[in-house]
């Protein structure tokens, strides 16, 4: 008996641990996609993303706690709230520094990291706080899923596929696309290139916005949050090639895979270890990334 | 219709355009000739405002282009099609020119546009979901004089559209200058084919240096000793 018994025991927590991979792997994969979008139109990289990501927690923490908003409407002020953000960082800090060299630009953004932490640190302090919203857990068989991490994956899959519908579908969406290849003539179009990057910077606090009305149900927020998924979010994007939007998709369902069934064999900080143990040694395999085009 | 004065312009410290004057009157062809360098190219991108004068003015039905924003130019009825085609390559012919048609006007009007475009250019219409960069060179050139359509331009300034394409596509780019000509839009064009260029414009202004050396129609211009010598291997 023994063996068969270990055995269904452990394909029911293997088929588990996938499952919960792959719903990670839905917001790993918003936040991929608004790196990937900054980086792939206006050629810049937010080091500072995953931090606009924690202010947009902490507006979601201190609506529902503090002021008793329901979070329903909090989630929609929240993502406008880090889209204002998104469009800020890109006139206040891009925008003047968008000819000088990329060096500058990472050390701008990088700065801005730091500026967003520390104004976290002394306007919040470092206690650990989340929105007290017990969602229940599902059970399903043998299997338990939390049912923030499927409303996360959901809504993750919605908003993903909305930027999806607006890229391809409207003229401004059009336009992002076009400048990303040819910023110069952009004005022979009649389209003014500043403010198509003030919209895709709008668009890509938006994303963050969006992550972190879905991270902040399953995480607690304080100032270093963004340590927790800003590095892992770089790392996706450079695997699947920086500012390739399938690439990233791919990427970090694969990440979010080799998270949680890395975890499954011992505890999670493992599964992150292994996650990127994994991206050293693709970085040597392919260097440009899964999906880069081979010249 | 559109009036250059004493136009300056260059790159930085390089100056391509010397004190030129030019004219377009409505419903004109009206060719630009000269060698490499002349400052051909730098004339259209002075007109759609990718560069600016540095002195001079120009004006487009009477309204100041020097104090438009380029991204403002186009709606006033000015459509360039640039040296080099410079289309979106990644992107559908689709998309391609749906941008040609962001300006608001032409926005609302998109849906009828792309009937012209499509009746102008029925291969564009078999290719609309193919990628602009993985065409021939000669539907290329059909795609970027098409998005230049869309926006439904008075004039259309056309950079070179000649260049880089083999001979009898060449020949087929001059018959369509001749048909959009004749659906009655005022046409600017550059060419270094000046033979080819001279049998479909009204008139021409040769620039040498970045100055007009000498203009004239286009018999005069087959005519002239110095055109002939230096242009036509006469």
């Amino acid at each position: 008996m023994g063996m068969q018994a270990f055995l269904d025991v452990f394909d029911i927590y293997l088929l588990e641990a996938v499952i919960n991979g792959i719903l990670l792997g839905g917001v790993l994969a918003l936040l991929a996609l608004g790196l990937n979008l900054i980086f792939g139109v206006i050629d810049v990289t937010w080091i500072c993303y995953a931090e606009l990501v924690m202010i947009g927690m902490y507006g979601m923490y201190f609506m529902v706690q503090y002021y008793g908003i329901s979070y329903f409407v909090a989630a929609p002020l929240t993502i406008l709230l880090v889209a204002v953000l998104g469009a800020a960082l890109h006139y206040l800090v891009i925008a003047p520094l968008l000819t000088a060299p990329p060096i500058n630009q990472l050390l701008a953004t990088g700065g801005v990291l730091f500026v967003l932490q520390s104004f976290a640190t002394v306007t919040f302090g470092i206690d650990f706080r989340n929105l007290g919203i017990r969602l229940p857990v599902l059970a399903f068989g043998d299997m338990n899923f939390s049912y923030a991490r499927l409303l996360s994956f959901v809504a993750a899959l919605v908003g993903m596929v909305a930027v999806y519908l607006f890229m391809t579908r409207t003229f401004t969406g059009t336009a992002i696309r076009a400048i990303s290849q040819d910023r110069q003539i952009m004005a022979l179009m009649g389209v003014d290139a500043k403010r198509i990057y003030l919209i895709t910077s709008a668009l890509g606090g938006a994303l963050a916005g969006l992550a972190a009305c879905l991270l902040v149900l399953q995480y607690d927020v304080h100032p270093f949050v963004g340590l927790s998924f800003g590095p892992i979010t770089f790392l996706i994007c450079v695997l699947g090639g920086l500012g390739n939007f399938i690439g990233g998709f791919i990427a970090s369902f694969v990440f979010a895979e080799i998270i949680s069934l890395g975890g499954l064999f011992s505890d999670l900080e493992w599964g992150y270890v292994l996650a990127f143990a994994f991206f050293i040694v693709m970085m040597f395999i392919r260097p440009a990334g899964l999906l880069a085009r081979r010249r | 219709m559109l009036e250059l004065r004493g136009v300056n312009a260059g790159y930085g410290t390089f100056q391509a355009l010397f004190d030129l004057n030019l004219d377009v009157k409505g419903g004109e062809a009206v060719g630009v000739i000269g060698p490499n360098g002349a400052g051909k190219t730098t004339l259209m991108r002075v007109i759609s405002g990718l560069i600016r004068p540095s002195r001079g003015s120009i004006k487009m039905e009477g309204v100041d282009l020097v104090a438009t924003p380029a991204h403002k130019i186009v709606s006033l009825g000015i459509a360039h099609v640039p040296e080099n085609r410079r289309l979106f390559s990644q992107l559908t012919v689709d998309d391609n020119l749906k941008m040609g048609a962001f300006m608001k006007e032409a926005r609302d009007h998109y849906a009828e546009r792309l009937e012209v475009v499509f009746d102008l250019f029925p291969r564009l219409k078999e290719r609309r979901h193919q990628m602009a960069g993985t065409m021939s060179g000669g539907e290329q050139q059909m795609c970027a004089i098409g998005r230049a359509m869309m926006s439904n331009p008075k004039l259309l300034l056309l950079d070179e559209p000649s260049a880089g394409l083999a001979p009898v596509v060449v020949q087929q780019v001059f018959e369509l200058v001749k048909r959009i000509r004749a659906s009655g839009l005022t046409v600017l064009i550059v060419e270094q084919n000046v033979q080819q260029v001279l049998k479909v414009v009204d008139r021409a202004y040769l620039i040498e240096a970045g100055t007009i050396r000498s203009s004239g129609t286009s018999a005069e211009m087959l005519a002239s000793d110095t055109v002939k010598e230096a242009y036509l291997g006469v």
